[in-house]
């Protein structure tokens, strides 16, 4: 399963297509340039992380992807149709905040999949409760939740809808470092389990080494694609590996150059 | 959460009954010694309470003001509710309601008695109205403020969700701006038991407020008025006590500051 991390991409047919996309905001009758020109080709089932400045355009990048946002060029596209609104087959998971508070663990899970019969929803609560570690809180309420464990209740509520993209900004941002590195290996650990194309923005390189595929490292503001960095190492990736460190000098070297260009 | 500032259990009942022994004993001498002939004493407003309670009138009176107080509320909070959701929810409805609705709500009430009396005659609808008035501008304004306040986030997920906007607005909205819609329902349930007296007293002739003023007016009978102002205290405390327990509805309670 790891080894399928290093295919390369040329040999995997793209899942989502970015040509050419701007974005710019408008405010005060002025425009604010955010995304400049952004071409992006990511294969089905990768793992992609998005890293770069504060501010430079990595939410807005990812609310252009899932559709939140319309691109003021270019275009982007699944499966080779053009994208122009939210749809359930792709979900975005949030920082913070992201779960429904007046809903149970599982009422939040089975907050996108009323459509399905009875049966068939408690049997996937009961899955994805399972798989992000809930079990015992399904009738707890988000308030009465850590931090770590409302994330996860997130990526659970996002997977039961069976998406082939997950858009993640941050997700694990809020979380103090010991939590971080847990949750981590388990969206690893799900991520080898389903195989659904990943989007990761992330602050932290460490985060985006282990995790990625690619790297995609953004300039400031107006974002542009200022490299991409292939990770090959097969998961579970050892962090204190000569090939690992290697990466991670690499990539911090590259936002060096990013971050003052 | 307030485990330390927690006081044990005989200290929460001590302290407010000696606050009450000793506003009794105030009351009791300065009636007393200030040898005054109207004011009544807190002797002579007990047995005033107990005529009132044994001549069935208190129970009439109650009855009726809390059946007005549950029409007007009532019709307020049906109207109002929708209202409001529409309000938060359609911007460009807000701009054109919200001048009215902010010139019409500091209007007190009490000054829309005699178009009151116009509109319904003396009688039930007139103190109706009224009740009506007071609750629905509160009640208008806390929905939809509830509503535009709703974390972008929880709209965006409900979007991403493939609701349709009648879904998002039960499924999303709502439960997200029911706690200050909730806030809004009590802010009014407060206003329409304080407009049903003044209403009372001059458009019906029963009631709780018309209690009030029949007893001063017929004979001065100044025990019957404190005996009377102290149930509307007593009612008006239990109807609060009553509405806050919904925000102990686990739905709800996340919405409320104490949680946390
Ligand atoms: N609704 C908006 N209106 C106007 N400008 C906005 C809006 N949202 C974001 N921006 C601007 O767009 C830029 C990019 O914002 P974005 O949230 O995408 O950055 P980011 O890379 O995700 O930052 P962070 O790492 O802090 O999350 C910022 O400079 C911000 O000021
Ligand atoms: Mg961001």
């Amino acid at each position: 399963m790891a080894a399928e991390a290093t295919i390369p991409l040329s040999s995997r047919k793209a899942k989502l297509q970015m040509r050419d996309v701007s974005f710019a905001f408008e405010r005060d009758g002025k425009s604010i340039p955010v995304l400049d020109k952004i071409s992006l080709d990511i294969g089905d089932g990768e793992f992609v992380c998005v890293v770069g400045p504060s501010g430079c355009g990595k939410s807005t990048l990812l609310n252009v992807m899932a559709g939140f946002l319309s691109p003021t060029t270019g275009m982007v596209a699944i499966n080779g149709e053009t994208v122009r609104r939210p749809d359930p087959r792709r979900i975005m998971v949030f920082q913070d905040h992201g779960v429904f508070p007046w809903l149970t663990v599982e009422g939040n899970i089975e907050f996108g999949i009323s459509g399905l019969s009875t049966a068939e929803r408690k049997e996937r609560v009961a899955h994805y409760v399972q798989m992000v570690r809930l079990q015992g809180f399904e009738h707890t309420y988000p308030p009465d939740l850590s931090g770590g464990m409302k994330q996860r209740l997130q990526v659970a509520r996002a997977l039961a809808m069976n998406p082939d993209v997950l858009y993640l900004d941050e997700p694990f941002g809020a979380l103090d470092a010991i939590t971080r590195v847990m949750m981590r290996s388990e969206l690893l650990r799900i991520w080898q389990a389903e195989r659904r194309t990943i989007i990761f923005v992330t602050h932290d390189v460490d985060e985006a080494v282990q995790l990625a595929d690619r790297i995609v490292v953004l300039s400031s503001r107006p974002a542009r694609i200022q490299d991409v960095h292939s990770v090959d190492i097969p998961h579970p990736r050892n962090i204190s590996s000569s090939g690992y460190l290697q990466h991670r000098d690499d990539l911090l070297q590259k936002i060096g150059l990013a971050y003052s260009a | 959460m307030t485990t330390l500032a927690k006081p044990s259990v005989w200290e929460k009942f001590f302290w407010p009954l000696l606050t009450a022994v000793l506003l009794l004993a105030a009351w009791k001498y300065s009636v007393k010694w200030s040898g005054t002939q109207v004011f009544p004493s807190p002797a002579s407003v007990e047995t005033g309470m107990l005529e009132l309670l044994r001549h069935h009138v208190l129970w009439a009176d109650i009855a009726d003001s809390l059946r007005r107080v549950a029409f007007g509320f009532g019709t307020a909070a049906l109207l109002g509710i929708p209202l409001g959701l529409v309000l938060g929810w359609y911007p460009a409805m807000h701009q054109v309601f919200n001048p009215v609705i902010q010139l019409l709500r500091p209007i007190s009430p009490i000054a829309w008695i005699p178009i009151a009396i116009v509109l319904f005659g003396i009688g039930d609808h007139a103190a109706t109205f009224l009740i009506f008035l007071g609750a629905f501008f509160p009640i208008v304004v806390a929905c939809a403020g509830g509503v535009s306040g709703v974390p972008v986030i929880y709209r965006r997920t409900a979007r991403n969700f493939g609701l349709r906007p009648a879904q998002i607005l039960a499924r999303v909205v709502f439960p997200a701006a029911l706690p200050q819609i909730l806030i809004g329902l009590r802010i009014a349930l407060g206003i329409a038991w304080l407009v049903v007296v003044a209403a009372e007293m001059i458009a019906v002739d029963s009631g709780l407020g018309f209690l009030v003023i029949d007893s001063r007016n017929s004979g001065k009978r100044y025990d019957l008025v404190v005996a009377a102002m102290l149930m509307i205290g007593l009612i008006g405390l239990a109807l609060d006590t009553a509405f806050r327990r919904l925000e102990k509805i686990r739905s709800v309670r996340w919405g409320f500051r104490d949680e946390y």
